[in-house]
């Protein structure tokens, strides 16, 4: 402890930059750090008049609960499923604008395009639940209206959990594709214009040049922004899907997320124990993933590991 | 040419949604109730704008809630942000490795929503207090990683070693280096922030019970909500009541007015947005 190059001795070294950093430690601490005692309600049937240490201890029996009933299970398919769908489709969607924007020519046309791209970024989730409502609502939504002047029956959307899981993916890409497309788009302006004039000669094609130059430059920046994603897979887009869906208990088999379940567990039945338990879980599942994740990736090349 | 189409068609993806709302929002309500939604108005009105402000007050007051913790969020949270990304990255401080890991494996695991809520509410006290809109989303790990290789990409280590041997401690080394030379990744996570505050509505639907302390988007969610309660109950009773407001237009309006400044501040925040984003994700 002691010693002369020992902890005492770094803290009176450095003691500015130690006070710089306090207040984010301090911060991670009590925000993150802290909550993680009340893991202990997992284990608990909670009541409000005993706090955290009060309340019956029951072991694994919120546990039981959520794997007997079926719960953990559905949430674990949503949760994994729509975030599979959002990597693969969003990587896909957002990849094939960014080398399309990179092709076109006119400045203006470019410029414009690229803001309109990022608009949906910008704006609130609860914007995009009047969005919808506006568009798939039983009687005066935008949908129904054509479907009627075709002549064609309105369906009732809000009723039909079969189609959400399309509409929620819609609404993600929507939202998204602004943000990383940019990405995408700064990597390719990154690439050297050498690699694109030495295949013109040898005679490449835009097709050619586009899979031979482009997708393959863009492997690092995918790998990035894939190891993110599969950080926070077991985390849903809580925004998206509680603005979306809500309380209608008619969608929740193909659109509850354990974020949206843990949400409604302590907002609207107040189920603490059972909240903590789903809570929990998703903590642990994510944990282990992103080791396997990460290990992995680490064997391979090393390079590209988190950490 | 099959470039310029398609980019074209996603664009006007993009954009037809906010051109329903903005038409919705000028449309007559019994028009909407007859007619539906429609890209044009069949009967144009601007009864919706009327009903947003006739009574005033609590939308200023959500504005103002909102203004103000985005001001202070933003101000507070880049001043722990750059201070932390800017230690972070210096190499002759022995800990930075095990801090920065102290700060990402916040991500990697967690108490979860309800621990965090108890705390914050049970031990904490931040019900009903402005500093719960504020406090918890000061920071995340990863705009603290994103400045942290900001600062790096964007200043050379030797301009901290000379401005040591020039007598500069840390913090002013910090204070007249790093803020100045680290501009473009400041206004970029800054830009994330204000934006993260500016729509948020979970803090208020998760501590807030005073209608007047309610950030602007969660006193969007909730009129969206008592209206659709409004017209269910009349059109459910026959109660006349829904015919005298004008439920649909007004949820339309009251969406225009709150999203308004950002759809309007956006094509020049944007810039910075792109700039920075590229800086960041390309040099990583």
């Amino acid at each position: 402890m002691f010693k002369k190059k020992g902890f005492f001795y770094e803290l009176n070294k450095n003691k500015i930059m130690f006070l710089m950093i306090a207040p984010t430690l301090l911060f991670f601490l009590i925000n993150s750090y802290a909550p993680m005692v009340g893991i202990y309600y997992a284990f608990t049937s909670y009541d409000f008049a005993g706090g955290l240490f009060g309340s019956p201890f029951v072991g694994l029996d919120n546990f039981k609960f959520l794997t007997q009933s079926g719960i953990l299970l559905k949430l674990t398919i949503n949760t994994l499923g729509y975030n599979v769908v959002f990597i693969i489709l969003g990587n896909a969607v957002s990849i094939g604008a960014a080398i399309l924007l990179s092709e076109v020519r006119g400045k203006l046309f470019k410029k414009l395009s690229q803001s309109i791209m990022f608009l949906p970024y910008f704006v609130s989730f609860v914007l995009i639940s009047v969005l919808a409502f506006n568009m798939f609502n039983a009687d005066s939504g935008f949908v129904n209206q054509l479907l009627k002047s075709f002549g064609l029956d309105p369906v009732d959307i809000y009723n039909t959990p079969w189609l959400w899981p399309f509409l929620i993916t819609a609404f993600y890409l929507w939202k998204n594709l602004g943000y990383s497309m940019v990405i995408y788009l700064a990597s390719i302006m990154g690439i050297s214009d050498e690699y694109y004039e030495a295949a013109k000669i040898d005679g490449a094609n835009i097709f050619q040049r586009i899979w031979y130059i482009t997708i393959p430059m863009l492997k690092s920046t995918f790998i990035i922004l894939l190891l993110f994603a599969l950080g926070s897979i077991m985390k849903g887009q809580f925004d998206l899907f509680y603005q979306l869906v809500g309380n209608n208990g008619v969608l929740f088999n193909v659109t509850d997320i354990v974020d949206t379940y843990v949400y409604r567990s302590l907002k609207v039945n107040f189920d603490i124990g059972m909240a903590t338990a789903a809570g929990l879980y998703q903590s642990i599942f994510g944990f282990v993933m992103i080791m396997t994740v990460n290990y992995i990736i680490k064997k391979i090349n090393d390079d590209y590991a988190l950490f | 040419m099959m470039a310029y189409l398609i980019i074209m068609i996603f664009s006007l993806l993009c954009l037809f949604p906010f051109l329903l709302i903005i038409s919705g929002s000028l449309t007559a309500n019994e028009s909407i109730i007859r007619d539906g939604f429609h890209l044009i108005p069949k009967v144009f009105s601007l009864e919706g704008y009327e009903m947003v402000f006739i009574f005033p007050t609590q939308l200023i007051k959500a504005y103002g809630v909102t203004i103000f913790v985005t001001v202070i969020g933003t101000l507070v949270g880049l001043f722990l942000i750059t201070m932390a990304g800017y230690v972070l990255q210096r190499k002759d401080f022995k800990y930075r490795n095990h801090l920065s890991f102290f700060i990402y494996f916040t991500t990697l695991f967690g108490g979860g929503l309800v621990p965090w809520y108890i705390m914050l509410t049970t031990y904490f006290g931040l019900a009903d207090t402005y500093a719960v809109l504020i406090l918890p989303g000061l920071m995340t790990p990863f705009l603290i990683i994103l400045m942290k290789n900001f600062i790096k990409s964007a200043i050379p280590e030797e301009l901290f070693e000379s401005a040591k041997i020039d007598g500069a401690n840390d913090f002013r080394i910090y204070y007249s280096i790093v803020l100045k030379l680290a501009m473009p990744g400041i206004a970029t996570v800054g830009l994330f922030l204000a934006l993260t505050y500016w729509n948020d509505w979970f803090m208020s639907s998760l501590f807030i019970n005073d209608v007047s302390m309610y950030q602007l988007q969660y006193y969007l969610y909730n009129t969206i909500n008592t209206m659709m309660f409004v017209s269910q109950m009349a059109t459910g009773t026959g109660v006349t009541l829904g015919r005298d407001i004008p439920t649909e237009s007004t949820k339309m309006a009251m969406a225009i007015v709150v999203t308004g400044p950002i759809i309007f501040l956006y094509p020049f925040v944007q810039r910075y947005f792109v700039k920075g984003l590229t800086i960041g994700a390309v040099k990583g």
